[in-house]
């Protein structure tokens, strides 16, 4: 099939950018969205131009790189998939097609579809992981986590830390991606013990990165390509409160 | 920063003001809804003065107005507070953007229905509220309560006019979307989301947001055309 790529090009953080239109021809509608443009990128090359630069790594909807805002959608039309994972035989012959970068402060474009996203990972670092002593690994049952617990502190780590929940929302919000962390962990025996100091830093990093705050629109949630619940946001801002009101911290 | 201010300037901390302020202002809409029925009484407006009355005089009752003022205030400078910022957060928009799907158009719009609904809070204390304290209004004479203001009367000159009866029932209808969204907002922030419950606070949030204006809208309309004085 033949497609439109309107493809927004900027040099670096400091260029003003702009869109870019290209012909695709005979695309095979078999491809992934990024092999798509694989074949736009090894035509540049050959045409000596500059290719266009997009984050991506695993192709398997694992990994979280590749941050695409496609057709006026995080991730495009597709529900609960990755850029990586969108097939072109979504698409019609003679679509227009335009791909832009995630748009947030906290997401500063770095070139081309390339945004700076270590704005989560300092969010990480304030306190996404367990640092208490939790011995080697226990016997099978003998920390005794109910199914429905594992399962649902499951459901929240399969947040691949994409992006596109704060790309999806009206506010750029990261609070699905912060509700997914703090859950993971909140949800089970080991990350229990930190678990007040945890989401206090966390938020309070969230805050510090120039996230907007949620209204709660939902929007995150259909985008996500996890599919990670609202509930989850729920269940942070309990946490939050919760803790603000309880922990040591004065 | 002592924890309390961190905590109430953190984006979490706003949203639970928010929403507690909002909340308060829909037990209030149910105790004003309540009140009003006594429009809908066909005797010339005696127990609707009687009760207007009764709730300028009460302490109990003056407390929790100016609870009511705070509230309305908060919930003001908190959203707009908040709207500011997220307009901030995404400095370069998208050239294209389409709303997703199963996202309420309410949702979308808080902010333009929120100052359409504080519009019409200030017209409607211009007209009633402030008439009652300051303005000239014309007093009722009953046997047992004696010589007191007769608020129907400027209710129902007020609503006699078209262009007014007509502005309260679209004011009503901005109502409605706030809280189509709001209502169930409001838990959601609060963390009150469970399997078991959460389908019934959308239900009642659903019925709430349209019964509660739908009564509001009919009194404006009850006298414009049941009691308007130039008919
Ligand atoms: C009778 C009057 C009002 C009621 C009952 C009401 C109720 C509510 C409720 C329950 C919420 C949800 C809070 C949350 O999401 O946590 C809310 C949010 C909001 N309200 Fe109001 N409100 C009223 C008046 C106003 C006014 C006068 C404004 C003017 C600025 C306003 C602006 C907003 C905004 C911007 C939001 C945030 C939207 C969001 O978080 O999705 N509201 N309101
Ligand atoms: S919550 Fe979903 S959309 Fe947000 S970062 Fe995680 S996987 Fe991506
Ligand atoms: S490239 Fe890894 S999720 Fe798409």
């Amino acid at each position: 099939m033949n497609l439109t790529l309107k493809v927004w090009r900027q040099k670096g953080p400091a260029d003003k950018g702009g869109f870019v239109t290209y012909e695709m021809k005979d695309i095979n509608h078999h491809m992934s969205f990024l092999e798509m443009m694989d074949v736009l990128n090894e035509r540049l090359e050959r045409e000596g131009q500059e290719p266009v630069h997009f984050d991506h790594d695993c192709r398997e909807g694992i990994c979280g790189s590749c941050a695409m805002h496609i057709n006026g959608r995080p991730h495009g039309p597709s529900k609960g998939t990755a850029t990586c994972q969108l097939h072109m035989r979504l698409f019609n012959d003679g679509d227009v097609i335009t791909v832009e970068p995630w748009r947030a402060k906290a997401f500063p474009v770095v070139k081309d579809l390339v945004v700076d996203r270590s704005a989560f990972d300092r969010i990480i670092q304030a306190g996404g992981y367990v640092s208490v002593n939790t011995g080697g690994v226990p016997d099978a049952n003998e920390i005794p986590v109910p199914k429905k617990i594992a399962d649902e502190a499951f459901n929240a780590a399969t947040c691949i830390s994409c992006g596109a929940c704060v790309a999806a929302c009206k506010n750029a919000s990261a609070m699905l991606f912060v509700s997914a962390k703090v859950s993971q962990l909140a949800l089970l025996p080991q990350g229990k013990v930190e678990r007040k100091n945890r989401v206090e830093r966390m938020v309070a990093q969230m805050d510090a990165e120039g996230f907007g705050n949620c209204t709660n629109t939902q929007a995150c949630s259909v985008e996500c390509p996890k599919e990670i619940s609202q509930d989850f946001i729920a269940m942070m801002n309990r946490e939050y409160i919760g803790a603000k009101f309880t922990s040591d911290n004065v | 920063m002592s924890w309390l201010t961190q905590t109430f300037s953190s984006s979490i901390g706003r949203k639970f003001l928010t929403a507690i302020t909002g909340l308060f202002l829909i037990f209030f809409l149910v105790g004003h809804v309540t009140g009003n029925l006594l429009l809908f009484k066909p005797d010339e407006g005696r127990a609707f003065n009687e009760y207007t009355q009764f709730m300028t005089g009460n302490l109990g009752i003056m407390i929790v107005r100016y609870l009511l003022y705070a509230a309305i205030l908060a919930h003001v400078i908190i959203t707009v507070l908040l709207g500011i910022h997220n307009r901030k957060a995404r400095p370069v928009g998208y050239t294209k953007q389409v709303p997703s799907p199963h996202v309420s158009w309410s949702s979308r719009n808080m902010g333009i229905l929120g100052t359409l609904v504080l519009v019409f809070i200030v017209i409607h204390m211009a007209n009633f509220w402030y008439s009652l304290k300051w303005g000239v209004v014309p007093t009722v004479n009953y046997a047992e309560a004696g010589e007191i203001k007769n608020l129907y009367h400027v209710v129902q000159s007020s609503f006699s006019e078209l262009w007014y009866t007509a502005l309260y029932v679209v004011m009503m209808v901005f109502l409605a979307f706030h809280l189509m969204h709001g209502f169930q907002s409001a838990f959601q922030t609060l963390g009150l989301r469970h399997k078991k419950y959460w389908p019934i606070i959308r239900s009642v949030g659903f019925w709430f947001s349209i019964i509660v204006p739908f009564i509001f809208a009919l009194m404006p309309l009850y006298i414009y055309f049941f009691r308007n004085i130039n008919h």
